[in-house]
Formats: structure tokens, C-alpha cells, sequence
């Protein structure tokens, strides 16, 4: 039989198609986020035509009805829920990664992780309607009153508590990740020379692991900025700057998913909201290719 | 000495506490829902659609958002598997081992990932205009389907990745072109991870919502065709949220029950699936 | 008799990114005879063994010149077609991989690529190269079980089975028997010499015990270059090379 030069049979045709069909998929799946920046672009020229850019990000003027689109409010607001809850967020998660990697059983661990996994499927709605049950009320009727100032509870202390509990699965994942990937050698010869446990941890695993674990946190503040439904929910949704973390806040995208009725019944709305929505993708996919290089390296320096 | 001990055993109980803390919260939000939700629970709300006046607390009940998520969320992930399986057994099979084109993909879909449901969802806003397209179920399909492929294509890829190279050999030697060997051998052996990786992002796209608001609108009925508004889980319990009656704000938290418990399912589903069908895998 | 040639390597030169893995190899295989490659580990056996049916085409950075000729025809020729190449070769790994999948479509899956589908044939294909790799009385009950199920042994000669089936002219062995224990490893050892009737045999070994007692054709590799090759009984009791004198005593390893 020869096998040199051999006419195309069926299968090996089949082979060759499908390989190119699914490169071509590959490609295009891969190109997906640039495809949104151009689509939302388009979507948002309008109003970057009309109005300056300094304007758009700066003014705190937010009157649609009157073609003033000032976000600055809303990228405050995004701002201060996003820092509290990484406040909060990121002590709690690196003493439970550090706990979980460097003193927990592993039976522990094996319990840990899938609570974990099913804090991270809980669908964002659910944290809000438990942040309207419970968060809520209590910053009304205990945190406030302890401060002696009102609030009705609808404030960025409600959206950063609940925002905090939404990214704490990423921030643990990720740095877990990264500790369980400093070698056990490195461990071994600290505590030989007689340091504590947590000597060993402060002054050595962190200091291996500290790039992936800022990586984690970035990706965890990323998650933050663009998480919806939840916050949108007990944040109070008032468009002006926050003072202090009992006041309301109108977050960018809470801005975007409350105004899909209106948009477009009034000029340039939709073209503001699209801009707002192109303003997060490109700052969370800043924050995320950053903290993916981070991540990269880190991988690469294990192998 | 004294002191590093000290220093020491702070810091334990520290940690011990901030675990304590971050699965009590677990437990306290499913608690919260679940005697919240309970009260509210009955056989009409998960039979019935909304009848007349439902939203001024009169009978009915939420079928109508469940199928609805249970379509959407199902063809979003046929979908998304139809485009994601492909792309990564492209990943894993056909491209050459360590090809920088695919380091380059898989970086790609991690910061993809990252990218926020609500910015899914104004991007498929902005297609549907596009197209001329009103707010349907194939509008949610469509905005949820991106939303979860780059999660799905990771996943599968990270489960193709622990394929041997040796079994891809094994089927090589044979003479079997790629297209088969990804399709008899590797997708074979890795079923039970796919199948993992595909429920998980299923219980995404259930739970998601602001993906569709834009995309799949608002309805009180079953979905009867691919381009009519479908009504979601996520935006029944924000919308009866919004309604200041008791009754109407009950329900809502029984739909958070509901939505609560399907997500469980899937990924206690995701879980056991996993563990059943290793029969023929190779290990 | 003389022996006919089955493969024949020319000039094979094999790099590794900056690594020179194979030099300058000329050697020929003998048809239906059992050819041992052995040398130290590193020395590019396997590299060898898997050039014959290129399957050194998906490691990661590598560069192949010269000619490998298997009845006469260069299969290093970027247009030969691979899966015919690889069809006239079964390939048996150090380690047995069986498919995902039972014990019988493991032995179709070769077959049943190939065009073959009547039930009929399949069955007969099936128990053929069961009996040839001498596994079928002890799977003959169980055919649809999962192939992961059997012992390592066993598992190794149902590869063997499933590279018969697909009808090929030769049999590459990648140290087969390295990971099984001595028993399994005295079957397939057998098996192997009951085959070489029919088939050409290659196998890669560092067990020099084991090249005395199977091979007719012993090739010698050091740092990839070919030291020696010849009939066993002269490689073995009259070497040539005062490397090979000393491989075989034990002093080099």
C-alpha cells in the first residue's frame, strides 16, 4: 500500500475542515473583547461628540432631560463601594487563604472550599434581597443610631458589606491558589532554623507569594466595580458624591441597568449609558490584565 | 520568646475567626432566604403564572420566570457549548503543544471572564439594535451565551489540559485523524469534568440578571417563540421587590427561595455528576 | 536467509530546541525479526522509536532532517501522510493507555476508524487480535466492561490487541514491559516472539537481560549516536566497539 501522497480521502478532508473551522472559531472567541469595545464605542460616539471628556467624567451635573451627563457622581460612587468593601473584604480573605494553606487540615480544606464554591453560585440578586433583609436594616436601625446620624440604611456601607461577602470566593481562590503554589521546601527550611509557624508565613511564604496575592486582590476589586444587581439594591441609588459611608451612592453600573426604560426616549441617554458601560469595560479589563500578567508570571515562575 | 508565641497564637485564632466569619455569612444569607422564603412557599407559585392582579397581591404564582430562566439559561448553554467545546479542543488538540497563539487565547478568555454581566448586557443591547432585534428570549440567549463562554471555554480547556498526552498518542497510532481522536478518545475521557464545567455555567446563567435586562425584557407568560420577551427569576424577585405590598415583597423572597434551591440542585447535580460518570475514564 | 530490510534510516538528524538529540543516524531495520534499541536512558531511543511513526511531530520545539524509509518509501516527506504511516505501525507506550471506552471498542476503535462497520466483522477483528495478543479467555465474558478496569497487564496486551487490529506491518514497543511486573512482562515477551512470524518488531529497552532474550537485531545508543548494530548473537558475544564491550558488561550505564 502507498501511503506517500495519498488522494485526499474523506476523513483526512474532514480533519482539515474542522481544524479550520475551529481555529476560526478560536479566533474569533478570543477577539470577542474587542469586538465589544468597537460595538460600544460606536454606540457611545455620539455623546463623546457632543460633549467633552473632561465634562463627561467630571461634572457632577446629572440632568438627562437636558443633555447634561455628568458621571462623576457615579464613579464615585463605584469608588467608595468598591473600597469598602475591600476593606472589609481583603483581611478577611488572606487570613482564610493563609488558614486554609498553611495551618487547616486538609479535611478541612476538602470542607472549606466547595462553601466557598457555593458562596461564589449564589446569583447576585439573592445577596441583594438578603442585603435589603438584613444589612439593611441593621446599619438603619444600629450602625446609624451609634454614630447619631440617620440613615436609612440604603448606603455604601449596605453595598460594600454585601459586595465584600460577593468577591470574598475570588480573592480566597485566587491567593489560595498562589500559596498552595509556594514550594513546601521553602517552608521546611524556615522552620528547621526554628521560626514559628507564623514567623515562617510572614516572613517567607507572603514574601514568595505577595505579587499573586495583590494579583488576587486586583481581581477581586475588578469583580467589584462591576457587580450589578446586588448593589444596585441597597445602595440607595442617589446620584451625587458620597460624603461618608452612610450616605447612598448611584454606582456606575447600577446607573446603567436602572435606566434601560427611559433610555431611549431621550436624545443621547442610551449613547451616556453605553458610554458608562464602555468606560467599565475598559477599566476592569485594565485592572484584569494586570492582575492576569501577575498571575502568569507567577505560574511560570513555578514550572 | 513569649512574644512569638503570642504573636502566634493571635494570629491563629484570627485567621480561625475569619473563616468562621466568611462561611457564617454563607449560612446566614441561605438562612435568611430560606425563613424569609418559606412562609410565602406554595404549590401556586411554582405552577401557576401571574394571573390578574398578581403584582397587587392577588393569585398566581412565578412559572412563568422559571421556565422562562430554565429556556434561556438551557439555550444560552447549548449555545455556548456549540462555539466553547470547539474552541477548546482547538485549544488542546489541533493547535501544536505550547503554541504561543494559545497561551495567548487562554489569557484572552481569563481577562474575558472578568468582564462584568451588566456590560454583557449593554453590549447585546447594542447588536440588538443592531439588528433591529426587540427584547426576546434568542436577545437573553444571546447576551447570556457570551456572557458565560469564556468561562466555559476555560473550564473545558482546564479539563482537556489533564488529558495524558500519551492516550491522544495512543489513538494517533491507530491512525485516527485528530477530529477523531478529540472526539472519540479526548472528549470521551473528559466528560465528567465538561459536563461540570457545562452545569456550572447553566447555573450562571440562570442566576444572572443583569445580562438580560436589557436583552430578554419582561413578560407574564410562558415563552411561546424565540423572538417574544421572556421573563427571568432574577428580575421577578427584583420586580416584586419593588412593589410596596407585603404580599407582592413575600413572594419575592419565595422566588429567591426558588432560585436559591435550582441553583443548589445544579451544582450539587455538577458535583455528583462528576463523580458517576467516571466509568470509562482512564486513570 | 537473508534478510530483507523493513525500515531504513539515512542521515536522521533530530533537534530538541538548542539540543542535538540524535546524530547522523544511518541504521536498517531486518524484516520480521525483534530489533532491540537499548542505551543508557537520555540517549534518544524513544526518540527514534517515535520518529519511525512521527509522532515526535507533536513534541513541543523539535527539528527533523534526513530520510526514514519504510518499504522504500521516506516517511519524514512533509507530504506523506501521517495516519497512513502511523496505520502500518502499532505502538505499544511504556505505560498502558487504554481508550476511554470498553474493552471491545477499544479493539474496534482502530478498525471501525478505518471504515470497517458490519457488527459481524467487528466481533471476529475483535476476537482475532484478542486470541493473537493472548487476552481473550481472559476477557471473553466481560468484552463491554470498561477497558480501565483490567490489571496493568492485561491492559497492555489489550493495546497490543488494538494496535494488531488495525492490521499493521510492524510493532513499536516503547520499553512495553517496563511498567508491569514479571509475570505480565513474560507474557508479552512471548507474545512477542510468537509475532515476529508475521510482524516486524521494534522495541526500546534498557533492560539488556531483556534484548539477550528477544532480539535477533540489537541497535546500540550513547548520547544520541548509534554506537553498534548488528545480529544479537555477534552484538552480543563479539562486540565491535570498546563502548559496547563495556555497555554490556555494566561499566557504562
Amino acid at each position: 500500500m502507498r501511503f506517500l501522497r495519498v488522494t485526499l480521502v474523506p476523513r483526512r478532508v474532514k480533519d482539515l475542515l474542522a481544524g479550520k473551522v475551529m481555529l476560526l472559531l478560536t479566533v474569533l472567541a478570543a477577539l470577542l473583547v474587542l469586538v465589544m469595545i468597537i460595538g460600544l464605542y460606536l454606540k457611545s460616539k455620539p455623546v463623546l461628540d457632543s460633549h467633552s471628556l473632561s465634562e463627561l467624567l467630571f461634572s457632577t451635573k446629572w440632568r438627562p432631560f437636558r443633555g447634561q451627563f455628568g458621571f462623576l457622581p457615579f464613579i464615585m460612587g463605584t469608588l467608595w463601594v468598591t473600597g469598602v468593601a475591600i476593606v472589609i473584604a481583603v483581611p478577611l480573605c488572606l487570613l482564610t487563604a493563609i488558614y486554609l494553606s498553611e495551618y487547616a487540615h486538609s479535611r478541612v480544606r476538602e470542607w472549606v472550599k466547595p462553601l466557598i464554591d457555593i458562596l461564589a453560585g449564589i446569583p447576585s440578586v439573592v445577596f441583594g434581597v438578603w442585603g435589603m433583609l438584613v444589612v439593611v436594616p441593621f446599619i438603619k436601625d444600629v450602625v446609624a443610631p451609634s454614630f447619631k446620624v440617620f440613615s436609612t440604611g440604603y448606603s455604601v456601607l449596605a453595598g460594600g458589606i454585601v459586595l465584600a461577602i460577593m468577591i470574598f470566593p475570588v480573592i480566597i481562590h485566587v491567593s489560595l491558589e498562589v500559596l498552595r503554589a509556594v514550594p513546601g521546601e521553602v517552608r521546611e527550611a524556615s522552620l528547621a532554623l526554628g521560626a514559628t509557624r507564623w514567623q515562617t508565613v510572614k516572613r517567607v511564604v507572603l514574601r514568595k507569594a505577595l505579587p499573586g496575592v495583590a494579583a488576587a486582590i486586583v481581581l477581586g476589586i475588578s469583580r467589584a466595580f462591576g457587580e450589578t444587581m446586588a448593589v444596585l439594591m441597597v445602595v440607595g441609588n442617589v446620584p451625587k458624591v458620597p460624603r461618608s459611608v452612610l450616605d447612598p451612592a448611584y454606582p456606575l453600573p447600577a446607573l446603567i441597568a436602572n435606566n434601560y426604560g427611559e433610555m431611549l426616549s431621550v436624545p443621547l441617554f442610551d449613547s451616556a449609558l453605553m458610554l458608562a458601560a464602555l468606560i467599565l469595560l475598559l477599566v476592569i479589563l485594565l485592572f484584569n490584565i494586570v492582575s492576569r500578567s501577575i498571575l502568569l508570571r507567577v505560574e511560570r515562575s513555578i514550572r | 520568646m513569649d512574644r512569638r508565641f503570642a504573636e502566634e497564637r493571635l494570629f491563629k485564632g484570627l485567621m480561625i475567626l475569619a473563616t468562621v466569619l466568611i462561611i457564617s455569612s454563607l449560612v446566614l444569607i441561605l438562612l435568611t432566604v430560606l425563613l424569609k422564603g418559606l412562609p410565602y412557599m406554595s404549590l401556586d407559585m411554582v405552577t401557576k403564572t401571574p394571573q390578574g392582579g398578581y403584582y397587587l397581591g392577588k393569585g398566581g404564582g412565578i412559572l412563568n420566570a422559571i421556565l422562562g430562566s430554565l429556556y434561556l439559561a438551557g439555550g444560552a448553554t447549548l449555545l455556548a457549548i456549540l462555539f466553547g467545546l470547539p474552541v477548546a479542543l482547538y485549544m488542546n488538540v489541533f493547535s501544536r503543544p505550547g503554541a504561543r497563539f494559545v497561551g495567548a487565547c487562554r489569557f484572552s478568555f481569563d481577562v474575558l471572564n472578568g468582564v462584568p454581566s451588566i456590560v454583557f448586557g449593554a453590549f447585546g443591547f447594542t447588536i440588538m439594535i443592531f439588528f433591529a432585534m426587540r427584547a426576546s428570549l434568542l436577545g437573553g440567549i444571546i447576551a447570556i451565551a457570551l456572557l458565560i463562554l469564556p468561562m466555559m471555554v476555560r473550564s473545558i480547556d482546564e479539563v482537556l489540559r489533564l488529558v495524558p498526552h500519551e492516550l491522544l498518542e495512543a489513538s494517533y497510532a491507530l491512525g485516527a485523524t485528530r477530529w477523531e481522536t478529540a472526539l472519540k478518545v479526548v472528549v470521551r475521557q473528559a466528560l465528567p469534568g465538561i459536563l461540570t464545567a457545562v452545569l456550572i455555567a447553566f447555573g450562571r446563567g440562570i442566576g444572572d440578571a443583569a445580562a438580560v435586562i436589557f436583552t430578554a425584557g419582561f413578560t407574564d407568560s410562558i415563552p411561546g417563540s424565540l423572538l417574544r420577551p421572556v421573563a427571568t427569576l432574577p428580575l421577578a424577585i427584583f420586580f416584586q421587590l419593588g412593589v410596596p405590598i407585603p404580599e407582592v415583597q413575600g413572594r419575592a423572597y419565595a422566588s429567591a427561595l426558588i432560585l436559591t434551591i435550582l441553583i443548589l440542585i445544579i451544582s450539587l447535580a455538577a458535583r455528583l455528576l462528576a463523580r458517576r460518570l467516571t466509568r470509562h475514564v482512564v486513570k | 536467509m537473508e534478510n530483507r530490510t523493513h525500515i531504513s534510516v539515512q542521515d536522521l538528524n533530530v533537534h530538541f530546541r538548542s539540543e542535538h538529540v540524535l546524530k547522523d543516524i544511518n541504521l536498517s531495520i531486518p524484516d520480521r525479526k525483534i530489533t532491540a534499541i537499548i542505551g543508557p536512558s537520555g540517549c534518544g531511543k524513544t526518540t527514534l522509536l517515535r520518529s519511525f511513526n512521527r509522532l515526535i511531530d507533536s513534541t513541543e520545539g523539535v527539528r527533523v532532517s534526513g530520510r526514514v524509509l519504510v518499504d522504500d518509501e521516506n516517511i519524514l516527506d512533509p507530504k506523506a501522510e501521517v495516519t497512513h504511516i502511523r496505520k502500518k505501525m502499532g505502538l505499544l507506550l511504556q505505560k498502558p493507555y487504554p481508550l476511554p471506552m470498553s474493552i471491545y471498542d477499544n479493539v474496534a476503535y482502530g478498525p471501525r476508524i478505518h471504515g470497517i462497520r458490519e457488527r459481524r466483522r467487528l466481533d471476529e477483528i475483535v476476537e482475532r487480535f484478542l486470541k493473537k495478543a493472548s487476552l481473550w479467555d481472559e476477557v471473553r465474558e466481560r468484552l463491554s466492561q470498561p477497558a480501565s478496569a483490567l490489571s496493568l497487564g492485561q491492559q497492555q496486551r489489550l493495546c497490543l490487541a488494538r494496535g494488531l487490529a488495525v492490521e499493521p506491518a510492524i510493532i513499536l514497543g516503547d520499553e512495553p514491559t517496563s511498567a508491569l511486573d514479571p509475570q505480565s512482562s513474560q507474557r508479552i515477551e512471548a507474545t512477542f516472539t510468537e509475532l515476529k512470524r508475521d510482524y516486524t518488531i521494534v522495541i526500546v529497552t534498557h533492560i539488556l537481560r531483556q534484548a539477550r532474550r528477544l532480539a535477533d537485531h540489537v541497535i546500540f545508543l550513547y548520547l544520541g549516536e548509534l554506537v553498534e548494530q548488528g545480529p544479537a548473537w555477534d552484538f552480543f558475544n563479539n562486540p565491535k566497539q570498546p563502548m559496547t564491550r563495556e555497555y554490556i558488561k555494566g561499566l557504562i550505564s
